[in-house]
Parts: structure tokens; sequence; C-alpha cells
């Protein structure tokens, strides 16, 4: 695998969960109608006992993935990131997350590039909505197969987990052979002059960006982290110290997201830095093709650039 | 027979005493299910206080969370802890609280908001189905309750897919905190909903225990799941409270204490 290769981190999703259920008879995967856009029709095609369709009812599939947790079964309950984390919010928090039940979640479809369907379906809340319950693990895999390897270690956790995936096709970055470790972030590119955060599809686009500052003279270190809760304190802030200039960039709103979560765990840790934020600025985005909505809201090769560039402005190198 | 009469006072006596410590609670709903839940705990559900994690136990699910006082009274006289701790009810570091939690031995799955434990019942119910095992999953639903949609969502669920080891019982009682649930948003007809959704159910007198007992046994033997539409009487017992929707959650003073203690002897 290589950077040139483009696949939907949902593929990952289902390549794990045909893996696991070969080993696993516990693990059900459930879908409120939207399984082939989930890809848990991959499932269903193969170990039909193992796959249950709720019909279009989030807050059932919730419940019903609690109910199952409750006698052994390892659920993940799967569809569009927008329904669950936003309309079963509340069958999340107080079934699932106050019980502590070992229940995953898969939100499918995050952030802008649900592309044409527009703002209902964009979900670019949900970090924000899992991130501030109890017991609940966030995880944010940048391609298919860190998806892949972030299922493997939700169906090894014993509690609730939240996992985010993207409709479009993504470059692959990295290897199922990789290690995935919840709570522990990756610096994927070393520097000195900046440290650039993020997690997701994003990645892809912040580590063109950096090989383009690189040439520039910028000396760019990059850090995925992939588990946004717990979320990898040490390494953030031994990036920080070294660097003393942090970027985060996000895609999801403003308000509760990644960058929050980073800014209000260094808080706790005497570091000093100047500190910069691309998130969507607490509104509403368009219908529109991926890649115009990407390049629009900020999340583009140039406009990342340019905000690191912005760091050094009263600085020399 | 005497017995269980015996056993649903004891567990009403249980109620107020708990709700008077606690300075707060939810009398009205409790007491109206106390008959149903002494025919549970002690004949009807398979399940052993000393293991509470018995594998091959029944479950029970209180939905309407703000009748944890009868769930309490019925494990504790069951032999899950103590009856002393029923005292600690709501305060802090008990392992009561206000509303159902996994804390407590013998809770199945926190409860307290409206709606959520249905679904829960029929995910277990379909695991149960899964591992080929003949338990059954009890749900204790409030009848204001079924206002929620979410209800109606598992209702769905559990008849297309026959989940016959799934028993509602509807604490039919027509009160909700802001009056009769007739007059606030009507559940009715409760019965030709239920039976749209493809359940089975019968209509009992909730307070009456062989009616009880006799319905239960209907529900074992229903190839559909079954709904037990129980008809109460908010407060049963106490007769100050009976059919007075302002008992829904109002502590007792020391006089209510003394009057209802002396009606329940």
């Amino acid at each position: 695998m290589n950077g040139h290769d483009k696949i939907a981190n949902r593929f990952g999703y289902s390549d794990a969960l045909l893996d696991l259920i070969a080993e696993d008879n516990n693990v059900i995967v459930l879908d409120a109608d939207l399984a082939k856009s989930t890809t848990t029709s991959r499932i269903k095609d193969k170990f039909h006992n193992n796959f249950i369709d709720v019909g279009i009812a989030e807050q059932n599939l919730v419940g019903i993935a609690a109910g199952l947790a409750l006698n052994g079964h390892i659920p993940f309950a799967s569809t569009y990131a927008a329904f669950i984390a936003g309309r079963a919010f509340d069958q999340i928090r107080t079934t699932v997350c106050y019980s502590n039940l070992n229940v995953k979640l898969a939100g499918m479809h995050t952030g802008i590039t649900v592309g044409a369907d527009g703002p209902t379906h964009q979900m670019l809340e949900d970090i924000a909505l899992m991130r501030v319950l109890p017991n609940m693990v966030i995880l944010n895999p940048c391609d298919a197969n860190e998806a892949y390897n972030a299922t493997l270690a939700a169906y090894k956790h014993k509690g609730p987990v939240y996992i985010r995936f993207v409709r479009e096709a993504t470059p692959v970055l990295t290897s199922r052979e990789d290690e995935f470790i919840i709570g522990k972030a990756k610096v994927v590119r070393q520097g000195k002059d900046i440290t650039v955060v993020t997690s997701g599809q994003i990645l892809a686009i912040v580590l063109d960006s950096a090989g383009m500052l690189e040439k520039e003279g910028y000396d760019i270190e990059v850090i995925n982290v992939h588990t946004i809760k717990p979320l990898d304190v040490k390494c953030l802030s031994e990036s920080v110290k070294k660097t003393g200039k942090l970027l985060i960039v996000d895609e999801h709103q403003i308000h509760g997201g990644l960058g929050t979560a980073v800014f209000e765990a260094l808080t706790l840790e005497n570091v000093h830095y100047k500190a910069g934020i691309i998130a969507v600025n607490d509104t509403f985005l368009t219908s529109g093709p991926h890649d115009e909505l990407l390049e629009k809201y900020g999340f583009s090769v140039e406009a990342i650039s340019e905000k690191v560039k912005s760091f050094f402005l009263y600085h020399t190198l | 027979m005497n017995d269980l009469k015996q056993i649903a006072k004891t567990i009403r006596r249980d109620i107020i005493e708990m709700i008077y410590a606690a300075g707060s609670g939810h009398p009205g709903g409790s007491l109206s299910l106390a008959d149903i839940f002494a025919v549970l705990y002690f004949g009807q559900m398979r399940h052993d206080p000393k293991d509470p994690a018995m594998p091959d136990r029944d479950r029970l699910i209180l939905s309407k969370g703000h009748a944890a006082p009868v769930l309490y009274s019925a494990l504790a006289r069951s032999g899950y802890f103590d009856p002393e701790y029923l005292k600690t009810l709501r305060k802090t570091d008990s392992f009561l609280e206000g509303h159902p939690a996994m804390k407590t031995h013998g809770v199945e799955v926190g409860t307290g908001s409206l709606g959520q434990g249905l679904s829960v019942g029929c995910g277990l119910a379909l695991s149960f189905k899964k591992r080929k095992t003949l338990q059954k999953v009890f749900v204790i639903l409030g009848d204001g309750e079924l206002q929620e949609g979410q209800n109606w969502e598992a209702f769905m669920f559990a008849g297309h897919n026959r989940l016959n080891n799934l028993i509602a019982v509807i604490d039919l009682n027509d009160l909700q905190i802001d009056g009769k649930v007739t007059e606030v948003n009507s559940i009715e007809p409760v019965a030709d909903k239920i039976r749209a959704f493809n359940w089975n159910f019968m209509v009992i007198d909730g307070h009456d225990i062989p009616q009880i007992k006799t319905a239960f046994e209907k529900a074992a033997a229903s190839d559909k799941p079954f709904a037990v539409i129980a008809k109460t009487v908010k407060g049963k017992g106490v007769s100050f409270m009976e059919n007075r929707a302002e008992w829904h959650g109002k502590a007792l003073n020391k006089e209510d204490y003394e009057k209802a203690m002396a009606e329940l002897l």
C-alpha cells in the first residue's frame, strides 16, 4: 500500500468485521437501513446470522445494541454519524455510557465530504457530543488500514467506543501491520519548527502541505491523533515543548472538537506556545463536490501551508 | 397467594419508608407496581439473589426508572441485599441511586430517561434467541412513558422479529406528572396499537394477583411478544395518594408518613 492508492476507510471497517466474525461468533453487526453505504452489507452477505438491520430507527438501534452487549454479544452499531451521534445521543449517554456497556458505534460519513448531501448529513459536531460522555473512547482513523486496525482495537477494548469514518476514497497512508494502540498518538513526521496536529482523512492533506513547506525551508512535525479520547497528552506536550508552535487542523466544528480537546489538555501541562486552528467556524456548510468543499472551507494544501507560514511572520527561521 | 399479598404490602411499606427517609422520590408509580413486582420476584422470574450474574437468569428492565423504590424493595426482600440499606435511597455514596444503576446488585441496566428500556429488552431477547436459551425479558413501562417515540420503534422491531421471549408490562395508571394521560396526550387505544404491531396482549387488573399470574402464564405460551396491560391505581394502598397526580414525585412529611404506614398495616 502507498499514498497513490485511494480507498474509503469505511471498507477497513467491514474488512475488520469480516475477520472478527470469522473468529468470534459473538460479534453482531447492526445497521439502520444504510448497509450499502456503511459497507455492512458485506457482513449481511457473508454472515447473515451476525447481521441485523433495524430499519430507520437509530434510537432503537442503540438500545438493541445495549441489550445484546448485556448478554455478552459484541455489537457494532453502524449508520451515518449525524443520525447515531446526534439523534441517539441520549440513548448513548444514558443507556450505553452510564452503564458502561460494551457497545461499539460506527459513525459513517462524518465531516465535510458527504459532499452533495449538504448540511443535514455533514456531521461536524460528533466529536463534541461523544467527547463529553464518561466511559466513551473516540477513534478517528486516517485511512482504510488504520480504520481496520481501529475496528480491531475497538473490539478488544471493553466499553463503549465511537469510531468515525468518511464517505470518500482517501489516500492509503498506513499499513495493517502498523501498531495501533488506543490512546497513543503517532508522530508521523518529525520536525522542529511547528507541531501540526490532526486526525482522520485530513492527515493526507496535512502531510502534502508539510512536504511542500519543506521545500521552502520549514521543518514540520505532524501528529496523527487517531484517538481523540483518551488523548495522548504526553506526546502532544513533548512535541509542543520542542516546537513552541501548534496548529490544529480539524474537520469538525471549531467548538468542542480536536482543537478544544488539545487546548484543554495542554492548559494543564504548563506548556507555552503560539496556537492556531483550522476548523469549521461555527456555521452550517453547503452542498457541493467534496474537493471543492475542502478547498472552500480551508482544508487544502495551500490554506494549511499559508496558515503555517503565518506563525513565522515575525520570526526568522 | 396470601403470601404474595403480604409481600406486596411489605413492598408498599418499604416504598413509603424509603421515600420518607430520602425526602424525595416517586411514591405514586412505585405503589402501583407493588403487586406485579411481588409476583415477578417471588415465583415468576427465574433468578438467584445469591448469584445476581447467574448466566441463565431471566432479566427485568425497569424502563420507568423513577419507580426505583419498588424494584429496590423487591430486590432486598428477595435476598439481593439487606433491607436495612433501603433507608439509604438517594443518599450520597449509597448504592441505591434515585433511578436504577448498575451499582445495585440485581439491576440489569441503568434507566431513568424514559422510553429506552424496551429497545434494550429487544436486544436481550434477540441475544437469548441467538444463543438458543429459554430466558425471558420483562420490561416494565409506564403508560405516560409510551408517549416516547422510541417505544414504538421497539414494539415494531419485536413484532417483526417475533421476540416471544419479550414481555412488556404496561403500568396503566392513567396519570403522568402534568395530569391524566388521557388528557395530556392520550395513548389510547393502547391495546389496538400493540396488536397492530404484531404483539399478543392481555388486559388485567394490575392489583389482582391471580390475574397477574394468568397473564404471565399466557405470555410464556405466546408465539409473539406479549404485553401485559395492567390497569392500576397510582398510589395504590395509600388512600390519600390514590389516583392523585401530585403524588407522582412528592416526598412525604411526617404526618403523611404516619398516616400511610397506618393504612399499610
